[in-house]
Parts: structure tokens; sequence; C-alpha cells
């Protein structure tokens, strides 16, 4: 019932540290660490996949970096360089190349042979290959990468809170501090939100792609589709 | 240097500390998982409804899943356990759904065909041919429960995570903070191996199917 009051309570919807201005700071700590370790991870799960190469490395490298706690490392880095927002960044960044690296790679390379061979025989280069037969295949299992990280970064960016970067974590270490049970379940029940509307989106954006592919070949698709379900 | 010859014992007591939470979450997740994958798999409607949860619970940040039971089960290493073992739970979970439902069904056929009651189906021929599937969730799980640990430093049962705060609000002092986060690394990568041993132990004729395919 008080959580339901402050939610209702103006003073916590204006200001910098007003649930908008927390939301905006939560949302562009991920939009940021998500396009940059989708513009490293991507090209190279993606061009290892299509070359049939260093795959093993590369995933296995990245996996490595899973290991390392996101929490800990953020900390690191803030220790290192200063504390905010730019520590937050780097440090989910690192946190969202995996599934984003690992799923375009054994997305392209998992690509039917059969298919492959296909397009080799009517004649495509090895870039037409890549665009028009791998690429769309793959694309299920490249943008569940990119969906897993979107979401995990989105969740963990509330850890920013801890080195200053603001964001939704404010409230519940703020709450915490203060031993303000209702502040802390209400940003509780924020992060969970945007979380699951953040995952909501992106399922959407999802199934938009998979029915512009509907174009190729019913029997490849559906058969991928199978993998990553299961997957 | 000087910091691991003068604290060395704080380093270990909160690596101990780390290795049971991290032990008893996974431990718990584990005991209520497989059982749950079962009920689900055999009642087939409840498999997309238990996936769905489960990706749900995913969705609930760690820090923000510690935070909200800390009412529940006040500062103690239970609150921490608890949050832990619900990710933990989710991913066992899956892996042992979809472990259970490859098992092919010729193979199936032929256990019932000898006889096996249901039971027995599953306990000598489901849950071993889901052991790889099942271990796969059992490793993902504590590789990713040793990082999360550490945000347990919140309520102040963190393991490696307490030294790495204090280290950061002892003004960036940076010692502890690399020794608390090397040692996390490390302890993630040794459970990691330690469980490829035991799956190994447990399932004494894949190494035989090895040595049949080469």
């Amino acid at each position: 019932m008080s959580v339901l009051m402050w939610f209702t309570d103006p003073a916590n919807w204006s200001g910098p540290g007003g649930i908008p201005a927390r939301l905006l700071e939560q949302l562009t700590i991920t939009v940021i660490a998500v396009l940059v370790a989708a513009a490293i991870a991507l090209p190279i799960g993606i061009l290892t996949g299509h070359v049939g190469k260093g795959g093993a490395v590369v995933t296995s490298v990245a996996n490595l970096g899973r290991a390392i706690p996101t929490f800990a490392l953020l900390l690191l880095l803030a220790a290192a360089g200063g504390v905010g927002v730019s520590a937050a960044i780097i440090a989910l960044t690192i946190f969202a190349i995996p599934p984003m690296l690992t799923n375009a790679n054994v997305g392209i390379a998992g690509v039917d042979p059969q298919a492959r061979m296909a397009g080799r025989a009517v004649g495509f280069t090895g870039r037409q290959l890549l665009w028009q037969v791998e690429l769309p295949l793959a694309m299920p299992l490249v943008f569940a990468g990119i969906r897993t990280a979107t979401v995990q970064v989105t969740a963990t960016a509330t850890l920013a809170a801890f080195v200053g970067g603001g964001g939704l974590g404010r409230f519940i270490l703020d709450g915490f501090a203060l031993q303000d049970t209702t502040m802390v379940l209400a940003g509780v029940l924020l992060v969970a939100l945007v979380t699951m509307s953040m995952e909501g989106l992106l399922a959407l954006v999802q199934a938009g792609i998979s029915h512009r592919l509907g174009r190729v070949p019913g029997r490849l698709t559906s058969s991928f589709l199978k993998v990553f379900r299961t997957g | 240097m000087e910091y691991l010859t003068s604290s060395w014992l704080d380093l270990l007591n909160a690596l101990v500390e780390h290795t049971i939470i991290t032990a008893a979450a996974i431990t718990l997740a584990t005991l209520f998982a497989i059982p749950l994958a079962v009920l689900a798999v055999k009642s087939r409607w409840l498999v997309t409804p238990t996936l769905v949860f489960g990706a749900l619970i995913y969705t609930i940040p760690s820090l923000a899943l510690i935070t909200g039971l800390w009412p529940v089960f006040g500062l103690s290493e239970t609150t921490v356990i608890v949050a832990l073992a619900l990710y933990a739970l989710m991913i066992i979970l899956r892996n042992t759904i979809v472990g259970l439902q490859d098992v092919p069904a010729h193979v199936t056929k032929a256990a019932l065909g000898m006889g096996y009651s249901e039971v027995a189906l599953l306990v000598r021929v489901g849950i071993p041919m889901a052991l790889p599937a099942i271990m796969v969730g059992i490793r993902l799980a504590t590789v990713s429960t040793v990082g999360m640990v550490m945000v347990g430093a919140l309520v102040g049962h963190g393991g490696l995570g307490q030294i790495v705060l204090n280290g950061f609000t002892n003004n960036f002092y940076r010692a502890p903070i690399l020794a608390g986060t090397l040692l996390a690394v490390l302890l993630g990568l040794l459970l990691e191996w330690l469980l490829v041993l035991l799956e190994r132990r447990l399932s004494p004729w894949a190494k035989t199917a090895r040595k049949a395919t080469t």
C-alpha cells in the first residue's frame, strides 16, 4: 500500500532524482553499452562464423569474460578511472559481448551446408553468400544474442548506482541506506518493470524481423526456428 | 603484496563464505529444479508456463532481488542464498526440461518394451540421457552465481564482494578490489572444472562411447 503511495507522490516524479530522470540515466547507459558491444561482438562473431575458423578461440575467450563478476569489474574500473557513468558503460559493454558474440558465431557457422552450397552453385560471391544466405538464416540466433544481452544489461545497469552512475539503482541503494523499505521495493518494481518491457519490446521487434524474412524458403527457416527455440 | 600478507585471513574468510553461499544456492536450486522439471515434462502443458515464469524471474536484476528479499529474510546469508538459488533454479530447470524432452522416442519405447516401470524409465533412462544438458545447466548456473554472490555485499553477506566493496569505499584502495576480483574469477573457473570432473564420474558410459566412435 505504501509503495502505491510512493508512486503517486508527485515529488518522486520530478527533478534530477525523480523517476523519469533516473529512468533516462538507466536507459542511456544501457543503450550505449549495448551498441558498443554489438559493434565489437557482431562483426567478430559473424566473420569467424563465415570463415569457419577461430570460432572456438573467440567464443572461449568471450566466455572467460563471463567469469569476471560485473560487480567487481564495475568497482575496479571506477577505482581505476574515476567514478561514474563511463565505468558503468565499460563494465556493461564487457558483460554484453559474450552472448552476442557466441550466438552470432554459432548462428552463422551452423547454417545448413546445403544452403551454402546452393548459394555457391548459383554463383554467389563470398560476400553475397554472407548477406543473402547466411545472415538471413542465422538471424533468429543472432537476434537471440542481442536480446539476451540487452535484457541482461538493462537489469545489470542497476549496479551503476554503486559507483555514482545514477540510474534506477539509486532508489534501491538510497532506500537501503535510509532503511526505507518502501523506496527499496519501489525501486525493485521499477527495475523489474523496465527490464520486462525491454524484453517485450525486443520480442516484438524480433517477431517483426522474422515476419519480413518470411520470404526465405519455408523449410529452412522453420528448421532454424526449431533449433533456436530449444537452444 | 603488502595487503596480501596483512589481510590474508580476511581474504580466506571471504573466500570460504563465497564458496559456501554458492554451494548452498546451487544445491538448493538443483534439489528443486530436477523434480520440477520432471513434473513439467510429465504434464506437458506445464512446460511453457514454467519457462515463461523462469524468463520473468531472470529479468529481475540480482541487486533488486536481493534487496527485495531483504525485508523477508533480513540481513542474513539466507537472503543471498534464496535470491541466487532462484536464478540458478531457472537455468537448471530449463536445461533439465530440454534434456528430458530430447530423449529419443525409440530409446523410451525400447525401455518400455523391456518392461521398465515409469519410475525406472525416469531414473535409469531419462535422467542419464539428460545428464549432459543438466550438467551444462548446473555449470552455467555456478559460474554466474559466483559472480552474483558479490552483490550480496549490500546486505553484508557478499563473500569476496565484501572485500571489493570495502576497498572501494575505503578511498578506492586497489589492492583488495583486485585481490577480491581475481579470487572470484579463480573460484568460478575452479568450480566449473570440478563440475566437469564430476560429470565424467557420473557418466562413465560417455567415455566408452567416445572411445568407440574414435
